[in-house]
């Protein structure tokens, strides 16, 4: 592997397994009474968020107090931002007080790249902008497996804003390499062009699009980045692609039904569907933890210059 | 040491293990992945057989406790695999099975991890084969073979359930 987790495309499918194997070991550790190892003792990871976010954040320090690193947490509120600083600065100064990871969350499509230049921390990206969201993909991964058994050959059908989705764009690249049967299906004002080329099929209708799949994923419909009229209403989009018990039963008998969070209920999802029993939610972001956790860990034994 | 070897020396430890500990009361095993647990589960049922009574046995992996972890950093990390410790070992008199004794870096390491789950009333330790060149203050409880072998030489073991058979071979390297 790499220095850096910038982003699905830097990794090989032997390195999914990799990782997805070790997250199996690493979930056991959430079980014990003692819920943390020694491993990284002595190693500080800045948890660096320039968006909100709950789910994502928390899952990551737990996951590196659980490895027994030193965390602290700046989000973006309370910081030099506010004060003009750009990312690089800020970057730079973190850096002079050697840490030995950075997770980066930032509204920028590639804000770890650039961090991934400047820096000799190791960086993981916990979402920027548009681009990927690849711990989140990983996660994915690691709940169909152990639902599924295996992710090749399963149909997996990913319905939503496809056009403003980092979760997508990781997904779609993991996914698609490790040879699932991906259908991408959303309004057409939010299929991004050129979308087909990955290597997924793509449907604007959600009733043809679920037939028979294995596993349903459900995208939020991001309305702090919907500037563009893409839709008439909400409302008009639940009725059109929000997924209701009547589109779950068009799909195989054991559909899972996933979500990333935060959901939007009775915009893309019914609440009787979240809820309902073929819903994975919550084991999503249990497996967030574990899955964290084995990246960190594979990430710590790489070196700085190999990248 | 041969496959007829090998099953003789572990017949005879889990005698030693039922004499020292007066019986199967509170013993439980844990044998350290990888080796350790194809062992762990054999002096298992050798212990059932002679005292029909089951002694809980399960799965250490250390891997995260090591002390050579991300010193170099230079190559990938070594695999991680699950630790399956099915009972409570509080107050539990437990066996950690290894295969080899070495540096006893890898005891330490378990010794670490273990204490973790709990607080056993004792820890003894079972290996196979000690070959010595020890740096740190460990010694066995249960020797299948004392094998001495200088530094520049490996050990390596072999056993049916992973390998295919049981042997232990020194080789020069």
């Amino acid at each position: 592997m790499k220095k850096d987790l910038l982003g699905i495309g830097d990794l090989t499918p032997a390195e999914i397994y990799a990782i997805l194997d070790t997250a199996e070991a690493m979930r056991e550790i959430g079980q014990r009474t003692i819920k943390k190892v020694p491993t990284l003792r002595g190693k500080t990871v800045v948890n660096l968020f320039y968006e909100p976010s709950t789910r994502t954040r928390t899952s990551f320090e737990i996951a590196e107090k659980r490895l027994s690193a030193d965390t602290l947490n700046i989000a973006v509120a309370q910081s030099s931002v506010l004060k003009g600083e750009t990312l690089a600065d800020t970057a730079l100064n973190i850096e002079a007080m050697q840490p030995d990871f950075i997770v980066l969350r930032h509204a920028s499509s590639g804000a770890g790249h650039l961090l991934s230049r400047i820096c000799k921390s190791r960086i993981i990206n916990a979402g920027d902008g548009t681009h990927e969201h690849p711990t989140q993909a990983l996660l994915d991964a690691f709940t169909i497996r152990e639902h599924k058994k295996r992710i090749e050959g399963q149909k997996v059908v990913i319905v939503g804003d496809l056009l403003h989705s980092r979760v997508l764009r990781s997904n779609v690249l993991l996914l698609t390499s490790l040879g699932a049967d991906v259908w991408v299906c959303g309004p057409p004002t939010l299929v991004p062009a050129g979308i087909a080329q990955s290597g997924v099929t793509v449907s604007t209708s959600i009733d043809e699009a679920v037939v028979d799949a294995d596993v349903i994923m459900m995208l939020r419909i991001q309305q702090e980045r919907m500037q563009g009229a893409f839709f008439p209403s909400l409302r008009e989009y639940f009725t059109t692609f929000g997924m209701t018990a009547e589109r779950v039963a068009r799909a195989k008998p054991d559909v899972i039904i996933m979500h990333p969070g935060p959901m939007n209920r009775g915009v893309e999802i019914a609440s009787d569907v979240a809820d309902g029993p073929y819903s994975v939610i919550l084991e999503q972001v249990a497996n967030g933890v574990a899955v964290r956790m084995a990246v960190l860990y594979m990430l710590a034994g790489e070196s700085e210059t190999e990248n | 040491m041969d496959a007829d070897r090998v099953s003789r020396a572990l017949t005879r430890i889990a005698h030693e293990i039922l004499e020292r500990n007066h019986g199967t009361d509170e013993l439980a095993l844990i044998g350290i992945r990888t080796r350790g647990v194809p062992l762990a589960k054999r002096l298992a049922q050798t212990i059932r057989d002679v005292t029909h009574h089951d002694v809980p046995t399960g799965a250490l992996d250390i891997t995260l406790y090591r002390d050579d972890l991300m010193r170099a950093a230079v190559a990938a990390q070594p695999v991680v695999r699950k630790t399956e410790i099915p009972f409570s070992i509080d107050d539990k008199r437990i066996l950690l099975v290894d295969d080899v004794l070495y540096t006893g870096r890898t005891i330490r390491a378990a010794l670490d991890a273990l204490i973790e789950f709990g607080r056993p009333k004792t820890i003894q330790l079972v290996v196979l084969v000690d070959r010595g060149h020890r740096e740190l203050p460990i010694k066995a409880d249960y020797v299948g073979k004392n094998v001495p072998t200088s530094q520049s030489q490996s050990i390596q073991v072999r056993l049916q359930e992973i390998d295919g058979r049981d042997e232990v071979e020194i080789q020069e390297s």
